[in-house]
């Protein structure tokens, strides 16, 4: 398990007219109600803003920064939050069945790695001044999604090795560059993500590749796998550039580095020499290299299954969200008990009584009596 | 080991080495913790759990690998042919019951390994630092459910009465004289050499001072079921681990000789 992401005050400002404002964000905000004076020190933040975001430099928590940005970041990072917790769930719905105790100990360590990439992105996310109880709950409610990917079943032990090589390939195609993000927490997030996810492609591709080299009916699992994957992980680059609704302005602002078709071509590009040394078919026709543009060419993608899946329609959207949110209630009374428990050890009034606890744990094992 | 082997329910060779509990202890709970994945009552505990479980999971392949090929051991034994303790082999329940499962194995598990290491296993000085945390992370959630809310001290002490009944079985000594072993075994008889009267005396001090703490009564109900024929050491188990071990192993076995 990977150390939890620290979030670090930073006190670089960015700009001149952000460091006059001192603390950034509670600052502005009180500023912003003083009326015409304000607008001019509103305009110098945003010139400073901008300037920062010219010359490459990380934007942090305790900056200004424009309400819009704030916003596109916090749905991104809560978006990817969300995707990282639903996507354990195709993935733990094979750790009960590995077929070996190698392969059962990777895919623990993978879902349990997805599970810290979760605490990352809220963290980096409270940052922002979200909650994740506040993101959490508009996941529980449907405000906020999660990626459409994780909506399709895990059927064969193959699919966890197609989710680790396509699924987390196309994330990370998608991810590394976020690592050049503009606001530092979500960059320094994605690096150790990106790091992690990287490692989990490689072992997907290795299952994947045991499978094909293995028994004809290993092969053929491997074979159907990827077969059924392989088109929803080219949808995860989300729509066609011309279709999609908030990459413009990411772009500008340096949360997004490159188009979603850039993007996909990139992610295909990379695949089909792994797929043929995985011996296993892409299922696509219409795959050939074109020598003029220097890049695989591929065939259309099925944008109205997009849209369905998006729009619920999946094949396991009711499911996912279901179990997450059974796993939510049936956990409330944990978290209660912890916070309760938290409380009454908080209470100065506190009855000390020896527990037989090792003398380490004796202050926070001291209880009043019920 | 011939696979033949790996299923006969008793034999010679490495189903009677006094490992083979401990391996299959370890095998056992780390597939239930596994079951928690996705669903556990906050963020932090899938890590938690997830950790455990892949600690115990190490544990118990290195043992097996000891003793032969760890995939046929897992794989390819049936149900009479597993030593792990009926404790481990509880389903999960909620997050009480694993909890007090947890609290009630790992108290048990850094004593036995405390002392195995103390006579020079090498994996046993490796793996009594994991089971300290374990430990530590159950007494932890003991304390905050038992002294929690109304309703979380009801589950605890429901957990607690319930699963009393399977600790006796833990002190069973291993190894020559005991329900686990025979004699002739290779190697030095690390297991043999414990002090099982000390490991029983540290255990329930330990323990009954937790749950003292989490204002939990301690069950002064029987530690043992009344079936003479034994328990998990005999390789007598509970209904609930044939299911469990039909899930784990049906992949493996549906394709004989495979590689993974």
């Amino acid at each position: 398990m990977g150390p939890h992401l620290t979030i670090e005050p930073n006190d670089r400002s960015v700009g001149s007219a952000a460091a006059a404002a001192g603390k950034g964000v509670e600052m502005t905000s009180v500023l912003l109600g003083e009326g015409a004076h304000v607008a001019g020190s509103q305009a110098d933040q945003l010139a400073a803003f901008d300037s920062a975001i010219a010359a490459d430099e990380r934007i942090e928590p305790r900056d200004w920064m424009p309400d819009d940005y704030r916003k596109t970041l916090v749905r991104q990072m809560a978006q990817h939050a969300h995707s990282e917790i639903i996507g354990m769930q195709p993935e733990a719905n094979w750790i009960t069945r590995a077929p070996s105790l190698r392969r059962k100990a990777i895919l623990m360590a993978k879902v349990q790695d997805e599970a810290g990439h979760g605490l990352y992105l809220y963290s980096a996310a409270e940052t922002l001044g979200t909650s994740r109880e506040e993101l959490l709950d508009k996941l529980h409610s449907g405000r906020q999604k999660y990626s459409s990917i994780f909506n399709y079943p895990t059927l064969t032990w193959a699919d966890v090795g197609a989710i680790g090589w396509l699924v987390d390939g196309a994330a990370i195609t998608n991810q590394v560059p976020i690592c050049r993000c503009s606001y530092g927490p979500y960059a320094r997030a994605m690096i150790r993500i990106c790091k992690e996810e990287s490692f989990h492609q490689r072992q997907g591709f290795e299952l994947l590749l045991a499978l094909s080299k293995g028994t004809e009916e290993q092969h053929a699992m491997a074979q159907d796998a990827v077969d059924r994957w392989w088109w929803p992980s080219l949808m995860m680059f989300g729509p066609p550039d011309d279709e999609s609704a908030h990459s413009a302005r990411s772009m500008g602002w340096k949360i997004k580095r490159h188009s979603n078709d850039e993007l996909r071509q990139r992610f295909v590009d990379i695949c089909v020499p792994q797929a043929e040394a995985l011996g296993l078919t892409l299922p696509d026709p219409d795959l050939s290299w074109n020598e003029e543009r220097e890049h695989w060419d591929f065939g259309p993608i099925d944008w109205e299954e997009f849209r369905q899946v998006l729009q619920g329609n999946g094949p396991c959207n009711e499911e996912r969200i279901s179990r997450r949110r059974q796993a939510h209630e049936e956990g409330a009374w944990v978290r209660e008990a912890a916070a309760a428990y938290a409380a009454k050890k908080a209470t100065k009034d506190h009855l000390p009584r020896d527990g037989g606890v090792r003398d380490g744990d004796k202050a926070e094992a001291t209880v009043s009596a019920r | 080991m011939t696979r033949s082997d790996a299923r006969a329910p008793y034999g010679a060779g490495p189903l009677d080495s006094p490992l083979l509990p401990l391996a299959d202890d370890a095998l056992v709970l780390s597939h239930r913790l596994g079951e928690w994945a996705g669903h556990a009552p906050v963020l932090e505990e899938e890590l938690a759990l997830a950790n455990i479980a892949l600690d115990l999971l190490g544990h118990a392949r290195a043992l097996y690998s000891e003793l032969g090929d760890e995939d046929e051991l897992a794989y390819l034994r049936e149900e009479r042919a597993f030593r792990n303790c009926q404790l481990v082999e509880q389903a999960n329940g909620d997050f009480a019951r694993t909890m007090i499962r947890q609290l009630f194995f790992s108290a048990y598990q850094e004593l036995l390994y405390t002392q195995l290491a103390a006579l020079g296993h090498p994996l046993a000085t490796k793996a009594v630092k994991e089971c300290e945390y374990h430990r530590d992370h159950a007494e932890h959630w003991t304390l905050r459910l038992g002294d929690g809310t109304e309703e979380s001290h009801a589950r605890a002490q429901r957990a607690t009465d319930s699963l009393w009944r399977f600790t006796g079985e833990l002190f069973l000594p291993l190894g020559p004289g005991g329900p686990g072993g025979t004699p002739e075994l290779d190697g030095p008889d690390l297991v043999g050499a414990v002090d099982w009267d000390a490991l029983r005396r540290s255990w329930t001090d330990r323990v009954t001072g937790v749950l003292d703490a989490a204002t939990l009564t301690v069950p002064t109900t029987e530690q043992h079921g009344a079936w003479a024929a034994g328990a998990g050491r005999q390789g007598l188990h509970t209904e609930p681990f044939g299911r469990m071990l039909a899930e784990m192993q049906h992949l493996h076995r549906s394709h004989p000789g495979a590689s993974w």
